[in-house]
């Protein structure tokens, strides 16, 4: 006997879904908690195009500074032909490593600021002391916002005879000093630099120096490139140099055949 | 079955009441909810009443293991551990290069929503203006968006300024969204076209807002498979026939290895002339490794071949 309700009403009365809900990579529980309901409202950033380390050293004419011409886009080395170091004013050099989108935001600000400081036309300019002061503001002042510019930045310069070399983190901290480096440079070229620098370095001298910590940075830093640029400010101008690659050096004893005698290792 | 009946089902963003066949229809497939955050697996339990005999029947149904969902064109794998910091790439090929005379955009067609194939004859290739025209990649609804607020500034520009725009600032426009939107944006976009200044140009404007001006531009998830073949094969000053097959064959790579992509090559070549659009179908496409040619049926090769291809 076939009961027509016998192939029963199936009645969902409960269907219960566990959905695991996974968290989308834009949003940290950090965020869920301070806000839900802003979505409009910027907050911390994350970086996609990144610049690798910058250095700077004042040498006996004025400062010298060297960057890579890599963006990175995560782990992909995505672009290879970014210029990180430009000129600003008269007197300044301004290096940015972290996102460069927002350095590219820098770069219109700091248009605007040395516009409207020429529209003065009283015959003074911004030097490098005043650029890397401006710049803190901006930088502490977004920190506060907690919507940073996510670059750790190197302004270098020269104003009537008084070289000037200072830097300024995503967090708005600042300092001036006889070399800087930013990202891996901290960790790879400041040793280097501390050994190595002194006052009177001669203009070769000083570009070995950085070439050296380039070198370094090349050989141990996953997100740099083979193409860097060394700029030169004194004062009478500033120059940046053509991009050109370093030669790197592998023909030691100890690569040719490193597993011997210790099968399996590396 | 009472078709009328509505089932209750809790989700990630409430209650949804559905009808119980596109309630089992859902376990199946995708499940349409808003953009908030993607579902990855679910399990339910049916509750089966037999009225007659009155028996409940609970049984644990994993009708369907849904993995990634997600409600516009990502497909990428999100491990919930992953590092936040780390790019997404996007469902997608798209190619932009420059030749001596102007420039050619590419991409392909394919428009997914988690594993299902939204569209598979899509055109991401749009056109701001006579002369300019942009790849979307990521987002649809951003990337859509992105390019109808800029087709609408530079409609007003182009009339204020009483000659075509060109191609740096309607790369700018699109800069200046993506940028100041970069929380909420999620596209990446190849800006392509030609002026009288500066000739054929294409700009690169990947996630966060960034802009590259570059003789070649490659973007999208598919591009991941790219980056080693343009390394090899591209060269500067290439007439439009070598550039064009340059693109058409790069597509067609990437298709080949990524899943988010797909379908036809389409390619815009814009030049001091005007615009040809291009359509190059799955079949015209060359077989890559691995891949067999395409046949109506096996009914033909049988009846073709000599030899007895169904023996073990």
């Amino acid at each position: 006997m076939m009961r027509t309700s016998f192939a029963a009403l199936i009645i969902a009365s409960c269907i219960l879904m566990r959905a695991f809900v996974k968290p989308s990579p834009l949003h940290t529980l950090e965020m869920d908690t301070l806000l839900t309901s802003e979505g409009d409202s910027q907050r911390t950033q994350y970086p996609y195009v990144t610049g690798t380390s910058v250095i700077g050293i004042k040498y006996k004419d004025g400062i010298l500074m060297a960057a890579d011409m890599g963006g990175s886009y995560g782990s992909t080395i995505r672009y290879k032909s970014v210029e990180r170091i430009k000129q600003v004013g008269k007197h300044s050099l301004i290096g940015a490593s972290g996102e460069i989108s927002d350095f590219q935001e820098i770069l219109k600000y700091l248009d605007e600021l040395i516009l409207h400081d020429n529209m003065w036309d009283d015959g003074n300019s911004l030097g490098p002391k005043e650029v890397h002061s401006y710049l803190t503001r901006v930088m502490y002042n977004r920190r506060n916002k907690f919507d940073p510019l996510w670059n750790s930045l190197v302004i270098g310069g020269v104003k009537n005879g008084h070289k000037y070399l200072g830097s300024v983190s995503m967090i708005g901290v600042n300092f001036e000093d006889d070399h800087i480096a930013t990202g891996f440079g901290n960790h790879l070229a400041r040793p280097l630099l501390r050994e190595e620098w002194r006052e009177d370095l001669s203009f070769e001298e000083g570009v070995k120096l950085l070439e050296k910590c380039m070198r370094n940075l090349l050989y141990r830093d996953r997100s740099a490139v083979n193409k860097i640029q060394i700029a030169k400010i004194t004062e009478e101008g500033l120059t940046v140099s053509q991009p050109y690659s370093l030669k790197t050096f592998w023909i030691f004893s100890a690569f040719q055949n490193p597993t011997v005698g210790a099968e399996g290792s590396w | 079955m009472n078709s009328k009946a509505t089932v209750e089902i809790q989700t990630n963003i409430g209650w949804v009441q559905l009808s119980i066949t596109d309630a089992l229809r859902c376990a199946n497939t995708e499940i349409e909810t808003p953009p908030v955050t993607p579902i990855v697996r679910i399990q339910y339990y049916i509750t089966c009443v037999d009225t007659v005999n009155r028996i409940e029947q609970t049984k644990l149904c994993k009708l369907g293991l849904v993995s990634s969902l997600l409600t516009n064109s990502k497909t990428m794998d999100r491990d919930a551990t992953a590092d936040v910091n780390a790019p997404h790439s996007m469902g997608t090929t798209i190619i932009g290069v420059t030749y001596n005379g102007g420039v050619i955009l590419g991409a392909d067609s394919r428009t997914s929503t988690g594993l299902y194939v939204a569209n598979r004859a899509s055109d991401k290739i749009t056109q701001l203006t006579d002369n300019v025209y942009i790849c979307r990649s990521g987002s649809a609804a951003d990337s859509q968006i992105v390019s109808d607020y800029v087709r609408y500034f530079l409609h007003q520009h182009t009339i204020q300024l009483g000659q075509p725009a060109t191609v740096k600032v309607a790369a700018n426009l699109v800069r200046l969204l993506s940028y100041n939107n970069k929380n909420m944006l999620q596209t990446g976009i190849i800006v392509g076209g030609w002026d009288k200044y500066e000739g054929g140009k294409i700009y690169g404007i990947p996630l966060g807002g960034t802009i590259l001006e570059q003789p070649f531009a490659i973007g999208g998830s598919g591009s991941s498979y790219l980056y080693g073949f343009f390394d090899q094969a591209w060269k500067d000053g290439m007439t439009k026939h070598e550039a064009e097959q340059l693109v058409v064959k790069a597509v067609s790579l990437a298709i080949a290895r990524d899943g988010a992509s797909g379908g036809v090559v389409r390619t815009v070549t814009i030049n001091s002339e005007g615009v040809t659009r291009n359509f190059y179908p799955g079949d015209t496409l060359p077989l890559w490794h691995d891949e067999v040619e395409a046949h109506n049926s096996l009914l033909d090769i049988l009846n073709t071949s000599v030899a007895e291809p169904m023996s073990t």
